[in-house]
């Protein structure tokens, strides 16, 4: 493509405290193209969209848009440039209705009833279906984002940043992304696509810049290139993909019948008779679109929230009325997702983290006092064998980076020799290499027998690891399938999400039954 | 009931329940932006001491209104530059404003108990608080009370129907969400967090220059902890924070006179039943945990760091 681009970024460099975020980044993004920002997680590339957003400013280096220089000094001024943005964590309020949260996003909001009438609109033309009375709190996390792209959409942006729009979305509604997206570049908004996952930018984007370390390591054509290359200059390694040999399947050890659970706040999921069966050596997959259920679900297996006894069954003893110190000692272990505040105390060392589920099974404590010297050896034999990158034990959990601390949760459970392991999105947030140590960590200690339950919202993630799938939908577990002959297809339609897809999913699920 | 006069009954618990009306009504403002202000108390008395001090002194009850409403912004202002600017915790800087404004509040005014404050004219005349029944309860009253009820109705307007409004109870709400999209969070709360300070200053100053005409060492009696209590009860609904207010006030009223009436309770026991059925009626209305915790702002109390 010749001619002017519509914003380039001339040796953009930021630095925080202790970290380069970005140093001497150029790019350039043409009027209509759908343009890639490759990188791994730490890689600089939210710094870098913050910058061109104006929620942070360079250090030095200029940009310049359709020909100007351009410097926005905060985020209303990128937005009347024609700059606007999809968060990665959305920025949605969900006690306010949907009008009302595109009307905080936008310089000035018509009265809501013009407003409502131009979000269904819009929302019409694009293929997003939205209602604009409802409350965000109640929207499923495909809902929310077409939210988001519709407060930018009503601000006719000339560039469209999306970051990591697609890590929370059912295939389905990632289709439906993908054709809004390129309905957008055909009618000219070039579009500054974020993502690591390599498939999706070959499908989607005309161009890519790749980053590593804050660094610029290349530019490609993804329709030219192998996702492996891509992936070998976004990681600068070549990556193994976990693997292991195909295990026979135990008896039944955990056993979860008619559970149902009611969330602790007000938007959360209620649980429906969710049934399990896990088998000794089994990974079992449990996908869903973030909000149907799965931290209640984790909540019950873990015994921060009790059930009656029969609900859930270990080895056939009954222990949905047991809390969590007691099911650790009789083997279940879990490492929820949120890593600081639920799984790791973060102003506690590591030690003492190592310490907070590790007491009973590693017999940390006697009689009431803590054997630290004991607890210390536990804690730097997680950090050998799982190789979290710390100066030390004794640094606060806060201080690790989430893919090293996901690490260390991760190994401080299963050292522990767990009969039941339960983990929610035990890759969210982590790096590539690090993603794929944890994943083979997870197949060896199925391969010693131990059960998993890996609940994710990485579907590629759920078919590596898992030998069985089950989908989490509106707090209802789908029947469970054999990963084999799944095609992300069938997933989509077992996960639905969509409102708008619900009966294309229970027609699905009632062919399949 | 042993001559107690209905009429004068509402006339009083008026009275007695706008000093807290005017506390609550600010403090619900200021917990919308999602900031918990627990120096409603100490807010409250400063503004109490110093609206009567300027009242007697200059012998204009308007400026001694002023002067509450001054010194409980600024007393505001410390708490809002600790915990905005300089992030210390909400609770415990609250706590120590209220413990604060008593101490600074009884330094204040001695020698004052006993003075006289000026007498406050009425807006509307005279004969129209002489209509049977309706005059002495709708015309007979100071002009706060007045503007203590429009109030009311101004921030009901403005939060549920003005885009400044929608801010606030974004900024309550979501406050990185709120940052992201470009909102001064800050600026907002610090805003807001002044005008609650000068809504509790005036309900002081009403309650020294009005209601008791006189200056008492800890005269709000717990008034700012009952408007805390208030918001809840309110679900941070203004119309409702105005309900709760009278429901307190008319209690208050009613235990009053059946003491005057010389009704065989003891004293001690009246005096405390406006706090109970407070107490009562809070525990009955947060008892649908869901609902309650529908309306609260989401953000409430916790501290805002805007990290680029």
């Amino acid at each position: 493509m010749t001619g002017d681009p519509l914003l380039s970024i001339n040796n953009i460099t930021k630095a925080y405290p202790g970290v380069v975020a970005n140093s001497d980044v150029s790019f350039q993004i043409q009027p209509g193209e759908v343009h890639a920002l490759l990188g791994e997680n730490g890689a600089g590339k939210s710094t870098l969209v913050k910058m061109i957003y104006g929620l942070v400013r360079p250090d030095s280096g200029s940009m310049t848009f359709r020909g100007e220089a351009y410097a926005p000094p905060e985020p209303r001024v990128a937005r009347s440039t024609g700059v606007a943005m999809v968060f990665q964590h959305f920025s949605l309020f969900e006690a306010l209705n949907v009008a009302e949260n595109i009307a905080l996003g936008m310089e000035n909001p018509p009265p809501q009833r013009d407003l409502a009438k131009r979000i269904r609109e819009v929302s019409e033309a694009y293929g997003l279906p939205l209602d604009p009375d409802r409350l965000v709190g109640d929207l499923s996390a495909g809902e929310r984002q077409r939210v988001e792209i519709i407060r930018c959409l009503l601000q006719d942006p000339k560039l469209l940043i999306m970051d990591e729009p697609t890590s929370v979305l059912t295939p389905q509604e990632v289709e439906i992304l993908f054709h809004t997206l390129r309905k957008l570049a055909a009618e000219g908004t070039s579009i500054l696509y974020i993502s690591h996952k390599l498939e999706e930018i070959r499908a989607l984007c005309d161009e890519a810049t790749i980053l590593r370390l804050g660094k610029v390591v290349g530019n490609c054509t993804p329709r030219d290139t192998s996702a492996a290359e891509m992936a070998e200059l976004m990681v600068g390694k070549s990556l193994a993909t976990p693997a292991r040999d195909n295990a026979e399947l135990g008896e039944v050890i955990l056993k979860v019948a008619g559970l149902s659970v009611e969330p602790s706040n007000p938007f959360g999921t209620p649980l429906r008779h969710v049934g399990i069966e896990l088998r000794a050596g089994e990974v079992l997959g449990i996908g869903g679109v973030a909000g149907n259920g799965q931290d209640e679900l984790l909540a019950a297996l873990s015994g921060e929230v009790t059930t009656p006894p029969g609900t859930i069954t270990l080895n056939k003893t009954p222990i949905g009325d047991k809390g969590p110190n007691e099911r650790r000692e009789m083997g279940i272990l879990c490492a929820p997702e949120e890593r600081l505040g639920h799984a790791a105390a973060p102003d506690m060392s590591l030690v003492e983290n190592a310490l907070l589920t590790a007491r009973q099974r590693k017999n940390l404590a006697d009689s009431g006092f803590v054997n630290w010297g004991a607890t210390r050896a536990y804690a730097e034999k997680v950090i050998a064998d799982f190789d979290v990158r710390t100066p030390g034990p004794d640094n606060v959990a806060r201080s690790l980076s989430g893919g090293n601390l996901q690490k260390f949760v991760i190994g401080r459970e299963i050292l522990q020799d767990p009969t039941v392991l339960v983990v929610n999105q035990p890759t969210w947030g982590v790096d590539a290499s690090a993603a794929a140590d944890i994943r083979q960590a997870i197949l060896d200690l199925a391969q010693k027998g131990a059960g998993v339950i890996v609940i994710s919202q990485d579907l590629d993630e759920l078919l590596e690891v898992s030998d069985n799938f089950a989908a989490l939908n509106e707090g209802r577990l789908s029947n469970v399938r054999t990963t084999r002959d799944l095609t992300m297809e069938t997933i989509g339609l077992m996960l639905g999400g969509a409102h708008d897809m619900h009966d294309l999913d229970e027609e699905a699920i009632h062919a399949e039954a | 009931m042993m001559g107690i006069d209905p009429i004068t009954l509402i006339v009083a618990l008026i009275t007695v329940s706008t000093p807290v009306l005017l506390a609550a009504i600010g403090e619900l403002v200021v917990e919308k932006t999602g900031v918990l202000n627990l120096g409603v108390e100490g807010m409250m008395i400063t503004g109490a001491v110093m609206g009567f001090v300027v009242a007697v002194n200059t012998g204009s009850p308007t400026l001694g209104f002023l002067a509450g409403m001054a010194s409980g912004m600024a007393l505001s202002l410390i708490f809002g530059v600790l915990t905005q600017l300089l992030l210390s915790n909400q609770v415990a800087t609250g706590l120590a404003l209220t413990l604060f404004g008593l101490g600074l509040s009884a330094l204040l005014g001695v020698g004052y108990p006993g003075s006289t404050p000026p007498v406050v004219s009425d807006p509307f005349p005279a004969a129209m608080a002489e209509i049977p029944v309706i005059g002495p309860i709708l015309f007979g009253h100071s002009l706060v009370i007045y503007l203590s009820v429009l109030l009311v109705a101004a921030v009901w307007y403005v939060l549920g129907y003005t885009k400044m409004g929608l801010i606030i109870r974004a900024v309550g709400e979501n406050h990185d969400a709120a940052h992201a999209l470009g909102y001064k969070v800050i600026r907002i709360r610090l805003m807001a967090i002044m005008f609650g300070g000068a809504c509790a200053g005036l309900g002081g100053a009403f309650l020294s220059i009005v209601r008791v005409q006189n200056w008492v060492d800890g005269m709000t009696a717990g008034a700012g902890w009952i408007a805390l209590a208030l918001v809840v009860f309110a679900s941070w609904k203004p119309w409702r924070a105005l309900l709760g207010a009278y429901l307190f006030g008319g209690v208050t009223a009613l235990q009053l006179r059946l003491q005057a009436a010389g009704i065989d309770i003891p004293v001690e026991i009246l005096a405390m039943s406006p706090y109970v059925i407070t107490i009562v009626v809070l525990v009955i209305m947060s008892s649908d945990k869901s609902r309650t915790a529908l309306n609260a702002p989401a953000a409430l109390g916790k501290v805002f760091h805007a990290t680029g």
